[in-house]
């Protein structure tokens, strides 16, 4: 008898060192589902290969990411060990304590140096300057624009156009060569049309593209520190580039009106616009000839300037952290050192990541890569973002409701539009006790 | 009325020599139900009923303050929300009409000896068997304006169908009114066929035309039938949410439900989506039991 117990006992104690020694070897990473995601995939597989610890990305649609990230953090539920969240999720997550502090982690490796400023500005601190860090830049991201080139140095086009506006036709340096452009090649009778730009209204899309222009024009959204908004989101210089963007979207194709990233990458593969917003995320499929056509004669240009010779884009892009319901966090904590290492990153970006380590993005070998990593160079360093308090999304709807009617239908004008956001913020603030 | 309807157990039957009676086994079948309906539905909505008087937030630590009245007072005074409900009013008219013009007039032509009946009624109730979302998607590229095909096949050039403001509330109607008409079809069809023959023989011998005929015997005959049909199809558009979150993200087609997903889902709002739900319930509560006075009213003629 005391055999059998004794036996069974050990039995039990096996399964249990196996149970747990099985689980610290498997880690999942929660991502949007794109083609970032699909590399980072490739990467993790390496790290499998050197250590043994299986590591899995798991994606979800982009239109669902947030929801379904914050119902499992909200449940403090211990499905995803890390996850690559969006940058203005940063507040909210860190406030509730569902990301681990990585504080420490940061400045031992003194990650403030190896990755660019603004992915650490933007991805990994929260408060703003307050030293505390909360994930660790992975994917940078911003927005930059792709063109047909064979409209562009088509000898009659350059000829029309120069007769028309008295300068030549090349990518635009500023924000009303934007519009000349688009005006130019903008012929409905020839289904042929001038720009595609975001206007996608379920989540940041029209945010982000208004942005663009708000950002170059000189404007800002607010202040991020005194949350002080009167006569900075409805300044002069963000009604002029409000409305430059409500004219943008007189030469979009027709129905534009709920487009984002897929849309604004089909305005070039199926012939529609001459100029196309989008993430450089993705670029990579526009000079793919299997899913891009006119992949060889697609051209790529940063978001020009604005009137006073501002030039600064809306950030996409996100960090990785660690969620704190994770049971595996120790083992978490290793794969982001070696996730930093210098290595990894150059290997980050040869299998397509946009890695936000300034050294492999200095470089001359990352820069002629591709025919959009010059421009991605360039603008990761002047670039910035949305509010990341943790009333974002209450933020981003009043955002949305304000001025979605004005670009898209033209209903008052875009100083109402921003009074009235203004307003909203205003209250949405006294509301959480900003002020 | 129970003892009606409840017949005894028969005493050879296996049930009974196994010792189970017939309150046994009533009480076998309905305790399940019963407790998924109290874990899954009652205790939900009466918890929910509390959060509404709070300021709870589902994506934070912070511990819920009662408010008292202050969400139902905010919300009631919030335009946008007005605005919400007014849009949500006027696709459960275009829709629900619709439906029930489309519905019973396609009862009315299956109602006769036609050849393949089966198999026509059939194909028609195929878009109701269909996923709200794949029909979205679906009726997104038909609504194309580039290369959309109901553009091409009325000749409309690029017509805006889902981008412009005025025309995208009737493009979601019109597709819900595709997909639920066979549903109206369906009942008008069964309150149809049960008018009995004879009473159309005796109108053909009083040679009442056929308005007077429609009018006076169809009509109030399959009208109590007709209002069950309304009713669910009134209580399903005003909850409307996937064909119009997929179709259009136009603020003229922001209907009552999807504002409520935005603000308990992306804005975690959770004290105050919780109390725009109660409103919502209520109206659809208010809504329903006026129906059914009517509905009483009409059988009784």
């Amino acid at each position: 008898m005391r055999k059998t117990v004794a036996g069974l006992m050990t039995g039990i104690g096996f399964m249990f060192a196996c149970g747990t020694s099985a689980q610290s070897q498997e880690l999942t990473i929660f991502w949007a589902e794109w083609d970032p995601a699909n590399y980072l995939q490739e990467l993790v597989n390496e790290y499998e290969a050197e250590t043994g610890v299986t590591i899995t990305v798991e994606t979800t649609p982009w239109a669902d990411f947030q929801t379904k990230a914050f119902t499992e953090f909200n449940a403090k539920g211990s499905a995803y060990d890390m996850v690559v969240g969006d940058s203005q999720w940063i507040g909210a997550a860190s406030e509730a304590g569902h990301y681990v502090d990585l504080t420490e982690f940061f400045n031992k490796h003194k990650l403030k140096e190896v990755m660019a400023p603004a992915t650490v500005k933007y991805y990994a601190e929260y408060p703003a300057n307050s030293g505390k860090y909360w994930s660790i830049p992975a994917e940078g991201d911003a927005v930059g624009w792709s063109y047909r080139k064979d409209w562009f140095e088509d000898p009659k086009e350059m000829e029309a156009f120069k007769a028309k506006y008295g300068y030549d036709l090349a990518p635009p340096k500023d924000w009303k060569q934007l519009r000349d452009i688009a005006e130019f090649f903008h012929r409905p009778d020839q289904k042929r049309y001038g720009i595609a730009i975001y206007t996608d209204n379920s989540y940041d899309g029209l945010v982000m593209g208004v942005e663009n222009a708000i950002f170059s024009f000189g404007g800002e959204l607010g202040d991020y520190s005194t949350y002080k908004v009167d006569s900075i989101i409805n300044s002069e210089k963000n009604v002029k580039a409000l409305e430059t963007y409500r004219e943008l979207y007189g030469f979009t194709p027709p129905g534009w009106a709920k487009s984002f990233f897929v849309e604004n990458n089909q305005a070039i593969t199926e012939n529609l616009a001459a100029m196309s917003m989008n993430y450089f995320a993705f670029f990579p499929a526009l000079v793919n000839e299997a899913s891009n056509p006119n992949a060889k004669v697609t051209g790529f240009f940063a978001n020009p300037a604005g009137p006073d010779g501002d030039q600064y884009a809306a950030l996409g892009g996100q960090g990785i952290s660690i969620v704190s319901y994770s049971q595996n966090k120790e083992e978490a904590m290793k794969f982001l050192e070696w996730f930093i290492k210098d290595e990894t990153q150059k290997r980050w970006a040869e299998l397509g990541g946009y890695t936000a380590s300034a050294k492999v993005l200095e470089s001359e070998e990352f820069q002629n890569a591709t025919p959009y990593n010059k421009a991605f160079y360039e603008t990761m360093f002047r670039v910035k973002d949305f509010w990341a308090t943790p009333e974002y999304a209450e933020l981003l709807i009043q955002m949305n409701q304000r001025i979605y009617p004005y670009v898209t239908a033209g209903q008052g004008t875009a100083k109402e539009a921003l009074d009235a956001l203004a307003e909203d913020w205003n209250a949405t603030f006294k509301k959480y006790g900003r002020h | 009325m129970a003892t009606v309807v409840m017949t005894s157990l028969d005493s050879r039957s296996r049930a009974a020599s196994r010792g189970l009676s017939d309150i046994k086994i009533r009480n076998l079948f309905i305790i399940p139900t019963i407790l998924f309906l109290i874990v899954f539905n009652i205790f939900p909505l009466i918890y929910s009923l509390g959060y509404s008087f709070t300021d709870f937030r589902a994506s934070s630590n912070a511990p819920a303050n009662f408010v008292g009245l202050q969400n139902y007072r905010e919300l009631l005074n919030d335009p946008f929300i007005w605005a919400n409900f007014a849009i949500t009013a006027k696709y459960v008219i275009v829709s629900v009409t619709g439906q029930v013009v489309v519905g019973f007039g396609t009862a009315m032509l299956l109602n006769r000896a036609i050849p393949f009946k089966g198999l026509i009624t059939t194909l028609l109730l195929l878009p109701m068997m269909l996923s709200m979302a794949v029909v979205g998607l679906f009726w997104k590229l038909l609504y194309d304006p580039s290369f959309g095909i109901i553009n091409y096949a009325l000749g409309l050039g690029t017509f805006e169908w889902l981008a412009n403001p005025d025309m995208a509330l009737y493009a979601v109607a019109i597709t819900d009114i595709w997909m639920w008409s066979p549903f109206v079809m369906l009942l008008s069809l069964a309150g149809l066929s049960a008018v009995p023959r004879h009473l159309y023989e005796a109108a053909a011998i009083d040679r009442a035309g056929p308005f007077y005929t429609f009018f006076r015997i169809t009509l109030p005959l399959v009208a109590p039938i007709l209002m069950i049909a309304i009713i669910f199809r009134t209580m399903e558009a005003f909850k409307t949410f996937d064909l119009a979150y997929i179709l259009t993200s136009q603020p003229t087609t922001e209907v009552i439900s999807i504002r409520l997903y935005k603000m308990a889902f992306q804005e975690w709002q959770t004290g105050r989506s919780c109390a725009l739900a109660y409103i919502v319930l209520i109206m659809v509560l208010a809504i329903t039991n006026i129906y059914v006075k009517y509905l009483n009213r009409v059988k009784e003629r």
